[in-house]
């Protein structure tokens, strides 16, 4: 054995190699930056097809619930299925978050991701019940105008009807309330002058690839 | 109980592999030979765990167990019940445990096969192939378990991935991958065993080695055309290879190998190239590794990633080890691998062995430094970039033309020095035959240099293997008075190794003149059809959109179309190319047609439709030859088994008395007793022309 030559030739080779590796690991590939958060979110015009438990968020089934409509409120959208893993993991969260704020004016919904609704309704119910309602996405156009990448994400947007923040897969409880609380912090008569570009998009959790 | 079955397994199969390594290091350094005999036995022991594992989590997905985590993520009700099987490998968990089944096999393989055999190579070996596996189990109890509990449990799952239970292939190409990828730890087991048991020197451990390294070779060149011809068709774009960095993957450690294959003949016949393929070895199996690596933590991106998780972290660790002690051990012992001959004249066999090697090596860098470029790039520029086709085409394409050259070149040429007369009657036929396909090329219309060049150099190589088998044979009618056919029988039976060489050779050439034919020729239309029109293709071929239908399975809704293909108005062959709607799966999962003929295919996808079934869109795709891409693949696998088939005691010491007979005997160095002096004498038709 020759240990000089040994050690010599591995960490000329290997080690360049091994650093390179492992500084991929810091990186992800698919973290292209969003370009959402900071623009005008898209509107969507959806029908509810579970009504919500609480009386402020309610909305009769098969209503049609227009973004549009909440330009000054503080919006949650929040995509799931009721195939997704994560989404059962996030309910809980959701739910005590969209009570905590219905007060204050604060509106979530869930948004079906390529499911059925009678599947949607009995996921609901086994969750034992929602405070907010949910919508149908027929042709998945909500899904498709917000650059859906997988289940669960959730779109935090602000009263100027701008996209703050987007969570991959499952939702930071108090990541969300701070966020909900510095947007109902903005005065709601100055839209567009905040500029949000710069916050970056958050990732918790794995999502589920479509 | 499957789960705690199952887990349990794993478990006990970790502690065994602990107690192997422990047992048999303690062993052989001591030399207790009762000991080595001890750890040798747990190896088959975690074969048996291994196989109980596996068959309770076939089981857990076959009953629907969905309180296993595995199951939940890819089992459903509605999946037909061979999907179901075959999804064993169709998510990260469930490829783990088979990938820690197919080593804990080849494992108990090498020790049985070699029980008879002394000295410490052997139960070094096993040692290494140990701790590869404990790396497997230790994935299987952590990062990948496929055992985890669900709870609540759920009435049904979301099954598998659509592109993974829409073709049959998706049950040979993983399988065969495995086999191929997996069995490259068994040569670099050997090499690492050799080299702590100082057997390096032995001419034993290499002929072991090229044995193995030659059957997981077949493998892996089969699993990659299989493949190719599952993304042929089931992706709908008429391709067949994207250099996707997953495709690269299982390419790199080929490239090496197939360097490994032609560089150990150089070692066998001249002590040559020693520290050469211990490197090869080594870098064939740290590619499968990094190639393992790069699919499964996500660090690239690619179609075929799966979802990651902290198991990254894991296989990073597991390369830095590997990489290291590898290093270590090669490095450390390169003075004694020196090489014991040494090249006597340029036009020689063993020249062309090394450019061979240079070509593969140089073909392997370059796969490399493109897979890796993004990291590269964005670790010292901070981009983002994705290296594509068109760099691999441009840097590889003459690569691939010299290799093609060179593959007729090589069995043309003796060992040590050829003469001029040899080197004028080895290549004047083949050279002819190159001439008259490049004029025929160009007359013909190609201009690309490339295709031509390939045509030419594919010609060239076909006509030097194949007159190898003739001009052989013929020597043996002469000799022996046998017929033509017996005669190539008992040539080829004579040194199996070399003809079956050829063989691959002839294989591969066949893929080339696919490859090159169907990217050159390849025609494409697309039209929107109603039913009863027809779009008219190319010459005298046109298709006609007869009707739409659709049909609701369990898993999934298809829409299909039946289309007539049509030569001069008459219908030649119908077609159904259809596309398939699973839920939990936005985008649809075409199913396209292909009517195969040995001239080519036609391609049919089904690109879009109304809903009402008033008109689809059709893209027909003409590739010509396509079907000898697979063809050839079949016939290099059947190269490796004449090659690897082991021989009787009679035979080898036939093959050997053979490898005696002075090279200088023929033109291609013919090795067989009585056939060289023929040959000599009366110079065959087919070398005189």
């Amino acid at each position: 054995m020759n240990w000089k030559r040994s050690f010599l030739t591995t960490a000329a080779v290997g080690g360049p190699l091994i650093a390179l590796l492992a500084y991929g690991m810091t990186r992800d590939p698919r973290d292209i930056p969003s370009p959402l958060p900071g623009r005008e979110a898209p509107t969507f015009a959806r029908a509810a097809f579970v009504t919500g438990d609480h009386s402020a968020l309610r909305v009769p089934v098969g209503d049609t619930v227009r973004l549009h409509d909440l330009r000054g409120r503080v919006v949650v959208v929040n995509f799931w299925a009721s195939w997704c893993l994560a989404c059962r993991g996030e309910h809980s969260a959701l739910s005590e978050t969209a009570r905590a704020y219905a007060d204050k004016g604060v509106r979530f919904f869930g948004m079906l991701y390529n499911d059925s609704e009678a599947n949607g309704r009995d996921w609901i119910a086994e969750m034992g019940g929602q405070p907010y309602p949910a919508l149908s996405d027929p042709g998945a156009r909500a899904a498709i105008a917000y650059g859906l990448y997988g289940v669960p994400e959730s779109f935090v947007i602000g009263a100027d009807g701008r996209v703050a923040y987007k969570f991959i897969g499952a939702v930071n409880e108090p990541q969300l309330h701070q966020l909900i609380d510095s947007l109902l912090a903005v005065p709601t008569t100055t839209p567009g002058t905040r500029d949000t570009r710069s916050i970056p998009v958050e990732r918790s959790g794995a999502p589920v690839p479509p | 109980m499957t789960r705690i079955l199952g887990i349990t397994t794993i478990w006990i199969a970790l502690g065994m592999a602990a107690l192997g390594i422990v047992v048999g290091v303690l062993g052989l350094l001591r030399k207790r030979q009762e000991l080595v005999a001890a750890a040798l036995q747990t190896v088959y022991i975690n074969f048996v765990l291994l196989t109980v594992s596996m068959a309770a989590m076939i089981y857990g997905l076959v009953t629907h167990d969905f309180s296993i985590g595995y199951v939940a993520q890819v089992g459903s009700r509605s999946t037909p019940l061979f999907y179901t099987v075959i999804s064993l490998w169709g998510a990260l968990e469930g490829s783990i445990l088979f990938w820690g089944w197919v080593l804990a096999m080849y494992s108990a393989v090498v020790v049985y096969a070699n029980r008879k055999r002394e000295g410490g190579l052997i139960p070094w070996s096993a040692v290494v192939l140990l701790c590869i596996g404990s790396f497997f189990y230790i994935l299987l109890v952590g990062p990948a378990n496929p055992w985890h509990l669900v709870t609540p449990v759920l009435a049904d799952g979301p099954g598998p991935n659509p592109l993974l239970q829409n073709h049959i292939l998706m049950a040979v190409h993983p399988p065969l991958l495995y086999l191929g990828y997996v069995g490259m730890t068994v040569p670099f087991a050997f090499a690492i065993g050799a080299l702590l048991s100082h057997e390096i020197h032995s001419d034993d451990w290499i002929k072991l080695t090229r044995r193995w390294t030659l059957s997981a070779w077949a493998f892996l060149s089969l699993a990659i055309v299989a493949g190719m011809w599952w993304s042929y068709e089931v992706l709908g774009w008429g391709g067949y290879w994207a250099w996707d960095p997953v495709e690269n993957a299982s390419f790199m450690p080929w490239l090496t190998a197939t360097a490994f294959l032609h560089s150990v003949m150089v070692q066998e016949r001249r002590g040559m190239l020693k520290l050469w393929n211990v490197n090869l070895i080594v870098s064939t199996f740290l590619l499968t590794i990094l190639g393992t690596f790069l699919t499964r933590s996500g660090i690239i991106s690619s179609v075929h990633a799966f979802t990651t998780g902290t198991i990254g972290y894991y296989f990073l660790a597991f390369i830095a080890l590997c990489v290291v002690v590898s290093l270590v051990l090669v490095a450390g012992n390169s003075e004694e691998l020196r090489s014991e001959g040494r090249l006597d004249a340029a036009a020689s066999r063993e020249t062309v062995f090394l450019f061979n090697n240079l070509f593969l090596t140089g073909f392997t860098f370059v796969v490399v430094l493109g897979t890796l470029f993004p990291l590269v790039a964005e670790a010292f520029k901070g981009v983002k970039v994705t290296v594509g086709a068109p760099f691999f085409n441009k840097m590889t394409l003459p690569i691939c033309v010299s290799l093609l050259f060179l593959m007729g070149v090589g069995p043309s040429l003796p060992w040590k020095v050829a003469t001029r007369e040899q080197l004028r009657r080895a290549f004047l036929l083949p050279g002819g035959v190159a001439l008259l396909v490049a004029v025929t090329c160009v007359v013909s219309g190609m201009r690309d240099a490339y295709g031509i060049s390939a045509f030419t150099f594919a010609s060239f190589a076909l006509v030097c293997n194949v007159r190898e088998y003739v001009s052989g044979a013929m020597a043996r009618t002469r000799a022996h008075g046998e017929v033509f056919p017996v005669a190539l029988v008992r040539l080829v039976a004579g040194n199996r190794r070399r003809y079956g060489g050829y063989l691959a050779h002839i294989g591969i050439i066949l893929v080339a003149v696919g490859i090159t034919a169907s990217s050159s020729f390849r025609f494409e239309r697309e039209a929107t059809l109603a039913p009863g029109q027809v779009m008219p293709v190319k010459g005298d071929l046109s298709v006609r959109l007869k009707s739409m239908w659709g049909k609701e399975e369990p898993q999934r809704q298809v829409v299909g179309a039946d289309v007539e293909l049509l030569r001069n108005g008459v219908v030649i062959g119908t077609l159904d190319p259809r596309m398939n709607f699973y839920r939990s799966q936005d985008t649809p999962v075409p199913t396209p047609a292909v009517r195969s003929r040995p001239a080519g295919d036609v391609y049919i996808n089904l690109m879009a439709f109304t809903e009402n079934g008033q008109s689809a869109t059709l893209r027909v795709i003409l590739e010509p030859f396509v079907p000898w891409i697979w063809f050839g693949a079949v016939v290099v696998a059947l190269g490796a088994v004449v090659s690897a088939w082991p021989s009787s005691r009679r035979s080898m010491r036939r093959v050997n008395a053979s490898a005696h007979v002075p090279s200088a005997s023929g033109a291609g160095g013919y090795s067989i007793p009585g056939a060289a002096v023929s040959l000599q004498a009366s110079a065959s038709p087919t070398k005189s022309s």
